[in-house]
């Protein structure tokens, strides 16, 4: 059994759970629950800091264009974007689909939550300022350029879903050798391994922190798989990464999660 | 009303700034010298103009019409009070000031239409957007490097109410660098303006009390060196201190 933190609805603290990936088992205060019979809420308070471009192939494929206008030469330091907090969601929420726009761009990321103030961490030590992972959906209506911040296209609200949990950095030998999965309705849409990483995460950990701080709970997303795989409405979306767990959430139209009357 | 978040004698209090001091919660009224000023608010999101003003956006060679306004994200690390201290790294040839209005959210806004979009305001601060160009990179420009670091957003010294501002769009801004003036200029030549921009932005997020927004500031942003006591100034708000210092002086 691996522990992990969890904000469970209705639950003001954090709890420590123990989990059993395999079977998808949940121990809280010594019961076992089957995940379906427990809510979870956002596990995490702190910033989300989004990396653009940190895998080969994502990287790859925008290479050719980088010499060319408007981005004229490639990158130097981790590009950074932030998701901000109206489009935190949790674990099983919904996420809407917005009028007008018919699929979304699914980016499976490992998010590394921050354990203490981390500034100016050296490699070596990166991993002295990581509390754990989570599992990161950082939702984004299918854009190709990237010279402007995509705010349009990444901040909807609901349009990052996280958890369902925080596994302690203990119970995962290799963060930089994770197998990641995204599964819509079951069906595997999605490989890749954040082997991967162009930064892995300690490089990116330090690299990030030599020009701006990272608080105890925000989390740095290590970045976005290439090709990532779309989603409709009414579409189940799962994202599984290795040693860490399984976040689920479903597209739904903004009328049928609406609901209600007016 | 002039809302202030300050430290005073170990303990931080919200305060109301008047011509007599600065009113703590508990009643004393302490000199301005005396206490040590805090952001006036502690925002949720933090969203930032970019060549929010005809101006500026020809001085950085802006040249073609936009379809969208450019707007970026800050995390709160980037926030420091009224007279605080910016650090400027070591190797940099060029940091510029941008002297900036503030509008502070209110009350939570989806879908508002500009004729109601005051409603949702609680108030107005200024603050001063600094940035590193020379880490400028043509990716999610302006890139983090740039414009999310420590101590580089200066914000403050309180929150004035909406209520005690007649026109928040014809405000005359001023930059003084060692109390010689290096910009000027006035929000009625913003290019969206704080109308448009509750409307532009609730239309596709929600946004929430205390979400705070950077409308862009106008021409005349030079750059600034070690030792400079940076004035950024808003008519009808107050004027908004800070001293940038070098690398040694903050981090060692």
């Amino acid at each position: 059994m691996q522990t992990a933190r969890a904000k469970l609805c209705g639950v003001k603290p954090y709890q420590e759970v123990k989990l059993s990936l395999r079977d998808e088992k949940i121990s809280i205060d010594g019961k076992l629950y089957r995940m379906e019979e427990v809510s979870f809420d956002i596990p995490i308070s702190g910033t989300v800091y989004g990396t653009l471009l940190n895998y080969r192939k994502a990287y790859k494929q925008l290479e050719p264009a980088m010499s060319q206008a408007p981005y004229h030469a490639p990158p130097n330091a981790p590009i950074l974007y932030i998701k901000p907090r109206n489009t935190f969601s949790s674990y099983g929420a919904a996420i809407l689909l917005p009028e007008g726009i018919t699929e979304l761009e699914i980016g499976s990321a490992l998010g590394v939550v921050i354990g203490k103030t981390a500034t100016n961490v050296k490699e070596t030590e990166a991993f002295s300022y990581i509390e754990g992972y989570t599992i990161v959906n950082d939702v984004s209506i299918p854009h190709t350029n990237v010279y402007r911040p995509a705010i349009k296209e990444k901040s909807r609200d609901g349009f990052c879903p996280i958890g369902p949990w925080v596994i302690r950095k203990e119970a995962v030998a290799n963060p930089n050798a994770l197998r990641i999965c995204v599964k819509i309705n079951g069906e595997v849409k999605q490989e890749n391994n954040t082997c991967n990483l162009l930064r892995p995460i300690e490089k990116l950990l330090a690299d990030v922190t030599e020009f701006m701080t990272l608080a105890k709970g925000d989390v740095l997303l290590v970045g976005i798989p290439e090709d990532p795989p779309l989603a409709k409405v009414n579409d189940l979306v799962q994202i599984e990464i290795e040693h860490i767990g399984k976040l689920e959430n479903k597209l739904t139209s903004k009328a049928a999660w609406e609901g209600g009357t007016t | 009303m002039k809302y202030a978040r300050v430290a005073y004698q170990g303990l931080l209090h919200e305060a109301i700034v008047t011509d007599n001091g600065v009113k703590l919660q508990d009643g004393r009224v302490v000199g301005e010298e005396e206490v040590i000023w805090l952001p006036p608010v502690v925002p949720n999101t933090i969203f930032t103009l970019g060549l929010n003003y005809a101006d500026h956006a020809k001085e950085l060679s802006f040249s073609a019409v936009q379809k969208e306004p450019l707007i970026f994200f800050k995390g709160p690390n980037t926030l420091i009070g009224h007279k605080g201290k910016t650090v400027r790294p070591d190797d940099v040839t060029f940091m510029h000031y941008e002297c900036e209005l503030v509008v502070v959210i209110g009350k939570q806004a989806k879908q508002v239409k500009r004729e109601d979009a005051y409603h949702y305001v609680k108030g107005y601060t200024i603050a001063n957007d600094y940035a590193i160009r020379d880490y400028l990179e043509n990716y999610y420009r302006p890139n983090l490097r740039v414009k999310n670091r420590d101590s580089c957003t200066p914000i403050g010294p309180w929150l004035i109410d909406k209520e005690d501002m007649k026109d928040p769009m014809n405000l005359t801004l001023r930059t003084y660098v060692n109390g010689k003036i290096t910009q000027e200029g006035t929000t009625s030549d913003m290019l969206l303006s704080i109308p448009e921009l509750i409307e532009y932005l609730s239309e596709f997020m929600t946004l929430y009390p205390n979400d705070i927004i950077l409308t862009g500031t106008p021409k005349g942003s030079v750059n600034t060196v070690v030792g400079d006591e940076v004035v950024t100034e808003i008519e009808g708000i107050g004027r908004l201190v800070n001293t940038v210092v070098s690398e040694e002086v903050f981090q060692k």
